[in-house]
């Protein structure tokens, strides 16, 4: 209804820093997507005979996806701190 | 051997400890001092009862039987929190915005507040959450056992009653100290921040006891674990996905997850740290799991439980101290849990089902007198010890056996059924009522049918003929192979049906379904939240009582509060006093207040019992509706201001009009009376001064001229008498002189003066005798006035050969007409609007009088309450009088 949303909403080109905002916020997105496709990765491996999958190599994959994933959430989720307080907090 | 009394003593100073904490952080958080119960790490650790007693100690069990299956119950929540930004988040936004209490509030807040689901939702919550309380009593109890059987004492057991007895005081006194669930509890926010931060200590550290101190380390570890019989990757694929599914659904909808993770949210900015945290949190958790069931299932001897591997192992190796630490991290998972279900269930209960019903039995509902508070105090305690106690006797009547190991995946099932209604209500403005209740009814009795009631043991509450040929011995029909497809995981057959039909049937009875204007304006707030933070008004608050919304505030938020929120209230209105205005966005705010306290739906019950109706407007919904929408509310609101503007510029116009109108009046009122006051005056000045330079004039002429004088000057009195009354009845200054009489007196009276003089003998009357014998109340002086005037009339302006007038004397109820009706010629149309304006004279050759005559008949008819119209379409000129019999005194 302002007018300050309104001529923001018609801007085509954003401030450098909005912008890193909104790719930060698409990565976070992103984040959960990519760890279920990776979870699901072993579905894949061989259940059966010789060529299975051992337990230390599967803990070690998951874990290790799992500590990637949250080390990945952590530095997307320090720059969104600082600009948290921000009004346009939930506009896509 | 550590003996059982030391055990249950250390259990004591725990529990002591945790009161202690709890204590100091409500006392802290009333003092003001919040800063360090508010920090997102507070936050995170809370939300860590996701892990309870049955991962604690049951991850290990269920890694020892299926291998890296039990971490795909880990895997989920991480997904869920790992992506706050999809559906935490705006859950998060919604449950602070609402002021929602629990996930049934939140379903049926989004539905239109609509209170059967809000109590189907917590009867599914309630029967989710039972078996697994009694879980948690069983865990402790084991662990109990544990330490009983190894030093012996095994007659000696602490009954589960005593847990359950310790949790329920715990929650009544630390989960019901305010009524306002979002002041939240702080002392309880910080017990289990403690005792999560004890269950992990305690977990990695038996795993690190175990990985270095048993193992011989990393990598010896990872070599003994391959050549286990878990050894290798030997997941099923349904299984895996769809656990990872379930989990995360159970995540978001279980009552104990909404209530630390919506309800008990201080700030929204705590998500982004929980964001990573909690996953790290429950990497720890789970790190370790295959480690110990690795080695528990090498040292330990075949056939013990390997649920318990956590304390027995270390037990084994002597380590008793390790073993306590174990215990006590095991404990405060059961604990945690128990408790903050407790608090959720119980304000779902005391909210959705016993408030309800509690205003429908007392009579007048919201206005009763004395305190609400009391009543969703003890109804909420009441609640809290009803909850423990089911959990309880299901442990009793289960037996405490095997059986209960399962049920957590099927209590997450059942509890998962509410995630399609809440993921639609969030991110879909079509779903409605109808389709949510469609569809948690379907989800349900899928689930109690093929998963619940078979989950309590064969032949117990379905019987094995059902089980194998299926409901009424359709075989389609079998509790574990619906629709003739067998072979599936019975959980994932479960899973898969329930879910699926559940969505269809949401969906679909949402499509067909029309929802309520109320529903649809919540389903916008909700769906839009990040646009529309604000509220909207909803009430119309035309009937509502502020000293009633006062009363009622007064008795659920307390006097002192409810004061406060009003004397805001309207000071912000610029009212004087402590009363605001009901308008609606002040009925929006205080609903919004109370439903902290009571829920959504009830609160709206009640601000309905008192405001009588609500109504959503246009406007509301465009408040609530896109930018376009938003546009159109602000030009609507620019065209009503415009239109505003154009009124009044009418408005002034036709005052302005008027004005104008009377100033030419006036002028032209001036200009008569200069002109019949200058003829009269005229004639007497030229023969006043014949008479003083004429010496000549014989007596006759003298006679002549001075008598013209004297009538002249009599036609100038005469004229100035009647504007005198004129004037004085105008202004209404005129006093009546009320007297009862005969209307054939007046007539009798007016006729004979008006036709005394010798003009008079040439107008015959003609009376109807019959009908004058009408007595009236009224001024007979001014009446018989009118009279006069208009006989007088008759005579002079009458043109007929023989002229006549004839009196007619009609009644109607109270009414009294009297027509005077002449045999003349009749008034010109144009003339007749203005015969009753001053100076108005229908022809000048007979000019007698100075044209006031009618109108001061018709200002004295006013004044006696009746009136004098010309009547049209007679033969001649026509006037009727209307006037009341008895005129009231009101009238005057």
């Amino acid at each position: 209804m302002t007018d300050t949303t309104e001529t923001a909403r018609a801007t085509v080109f954003l401030e450098r820093q909005t912008y890193r905002r909104r790719r930060l916020v698409d990565a976070a997105r992103l984040v959960p997507i990519l760890g279920l496709l990776l979870w699901l990765v072993p579905l894949l491996w061989p259940t059966e005979g010789d060529s299975r999958t051992s337990m230390s190599t599967a803990i070690i994959y998951l874990f290790g996806v799992w500590i990637a994933l949250v080390i990945l959430k952590f530095f997307i989720a320090l720059p969104l701190r600082n600009a948290s307080s921000e009004a346009r907090d939930g506009q896509e | 051997m550590i003996a059982l009394n030391a055990l249950v003593a250390i259990c004591l100073c725990y529990v002591t400890f945790l009161f202690a904490v709890a204590f100091v952080a409500e006392r802290a958080a009333r003092r003001g001092q919040v800063g360090w119960l508010r920090s997102p790490l507070v936050y995170t650790l809370s939300l860590s009862i996701y892990c309870t007693g049955w991962t604690f100690y049951g991850a290990v069990g269920y890694a020892a039987r299926s291998g890296l299956e039990y971490i795909t119950i880990y895997l989920g929540p991480s997904l869920v929190m790992l992506g706050w930004w999809w559906v935490v988040r705006k859950m998060v936004r919604i449950g602070r915005t609402q002021r929602l209490t629990s996930i049934a509030d939140l379903i049926s807040s989004r539905f239109g507040k609509s209170n059967l689901l809000a109590i189907g939702v917590t009867i599914l919550a309630v029967i989710g959450t039972t078996p697994y309380i009694a879980l948690q009593l069983q865990s402790v109890t084991l662990s109990f056992d544990v330490f009983a059987r190894a030093s012996g004492e095994a007659e000696q057991l602490p009954s589960a009653i005593w847990v359950a007895i310790g949790l329920a005081l715990f929650t009544v006194i630390f989960g019901t100290r305010n009524l306002d669930v979002n002041e939240r509890h702080h002392g309880v926010v910080m017990a289990i921040a403690v005792e999560a931060v004890v269950k992990l200590f305690a977990l990695v550290a038996v795993g690190l006891f175990v990985v270095w101190g048993i193992g011989g380390g990393l990598g010896a570890t990872l070599d003994k674990i391959d050549q286990s019989e878990i050894g290798a990757w030997q997941v099923e694929g349904g299984r895996w996905a769809g656990l990872m599914l379930l989990s995360a659904a159970a995540f978001l909808c279980l009552p104990r997850m909404f209530q630390v993770m919506v309800v008990e949210n201080d700030d929204e900015s705590h998500l982004r740290t929980a964001s990573w945290a909690f996953p790290t949190y429950l990497i720890c958790m789970s790190l370790f799991v295959v480690p110990i069931a690795v080695v528990g299932l090498d040292l330990m001897p075949a056939g013990s439980n390997p649920d318990l591997f956590v304390l027995t192992v270390p037990l084994s190796q002597g380590r008793e101290g390790l073993a306590i630490l174990s215990f006590l991290g095991g404990f405060s998972s059961a604990t945690s849990m128990v408790i903050v279900a407790a608090i959720a269930l119980s304000t779902m209960v005391s909210n959705h089902i016993v408030m309800p019903i509690w205003l429908r039995f007392t009579n007048d509902g919201a206005t009763v007198s004395g305190d609400v508070r009391n009543v969703v105090l003890l109804a909420r305690r009441l609640s809290i010890v009803g909850v423990v106690m089911l959990g309880y006797l299901y442990y009793r009547l289960s037996g405490g056996g095997n059986a209960l190991a399962a049920i957590g995946l099927v209590s997450f099932t059942g509890v998962a059924q509410v995630l399609p209604v809440v993921l639609g209500g969030l991110f879909w403005r079509g779903a409605t009522r109808v389709g949510a209740f469609a569809g948690l009814t379907i989800g349900f009795c899928i689930w109690l049918f093929t998963l619940f009631l078979p989950s309590v043991g064969p032949g117990v509450l379905i019987s094995t003929t059902v089980m194998d040929q299926g409901f009424f011995g359709l075989s389609w029909l079998r509790p574990q192979a619906l629709f003739g497809i067998e072979g599936l995981d019975p959980l994932m057959h479960t899973l898969l049906w329930s879910l699926s039909l559940n969505t269809v049937a949401f969906f679909a009875f949402s499509l067909i379904s029309f929802p309520t204007p109320l529903e649809r304006l919540q389903g916008a707030q909700f769906v839009n939240i990040f646009q529309h933070s604000s509220g909207v008004r909803s009430w119309s608050a035309g009937v509502a009582q502020s000293e009633d919304l006062m009363i009622m505030a007064q008795r659920i938020l307390g006097a002192r509060e409810a004061q406060a929120l009003f004397s805001r209230a309207a000071q912000k209105q610029g009212v004087s006093g402590n009363l605001p205005e009901p308008t609606p966005g002040f009925l929006e705010l205080l609903e919004r207040e109370l439903s902290g306290s009571v829920g959504a739906a009830t609160a709206h019950a009640m601000i309905g019992q008192i405001v009588g109706g609500m109504s959503v407007s246009v406007q509301d919904l465009m408040a609530v509706a896109d930018e376009s929408a938003q546009l159109m509310e602000y030009s609507a609101r620019l065209k009503e201001q415009s239109d505003e503007l154009s009124r009044a510029a009418r408005q002034l116009r036709e005052a302005n009009q008027k004005l104008t109108r009377i100033s030419v009046q006036k002028d032209a009122f001036l200009s008569q009376i200069s002109h019949e006051l200058r003829t009269p005056m005229t004639s007497i000045r030229a023969f006043s001064e014949i008479l003083r330079d004429g010496g000549q004039l014989t007596e006759a002429e003298q006679t002549k001229y001075a008598s013209i004088i004297h009538d002249e000057a009599i036609r100038l009195t005469r004229l100035l008498d009647d504007l005198l009354d004129l004037s004085v009845l105008e202004n209404g200054q005129v006093s009546l002189n009320l007297r009862h009489d005969s209307l054939r007196d007046l007539l009798d009276r007016a006729v004979s003066s008006a036709l005394a003089d010798e003009e008079g003998a040439g107008l015959r009357i003609r009376r109807d005798a019959g009908h004058e014998d009408v007595p009236i109340y009224t001024d007979p002086d001014r009446l018989t006035q009118v009279f006069i005037n208009l006989i007088a009339n008759a005579k002079k302006y009458c043109e007929a050969a023989h002229p006549e007038l004839e009196i007619r004397v009609g009644r109607r109820g109270d009414w009294v007409f009297v027509d005077f009706v002449d045999n003349g010629l009749g008034i010109s149309p144009e003339a007749q609007d203005v015969i009753f304006e001053k100076f108005a004279r229908v022809s000048d050759q007979k000019a007698g009088g100075a044209g006031l005559g009618l109108a001061i008949c018709r200002q004295i008819m006013t004044r006696l309450g009746g009136g004098i119209t010309y009547l049209k379409g007679e033969r001649g000129a026509a006037f009727r009088i209307e006037l009341p019999t008895h005129l009231s005194m009101a009238a005057q």
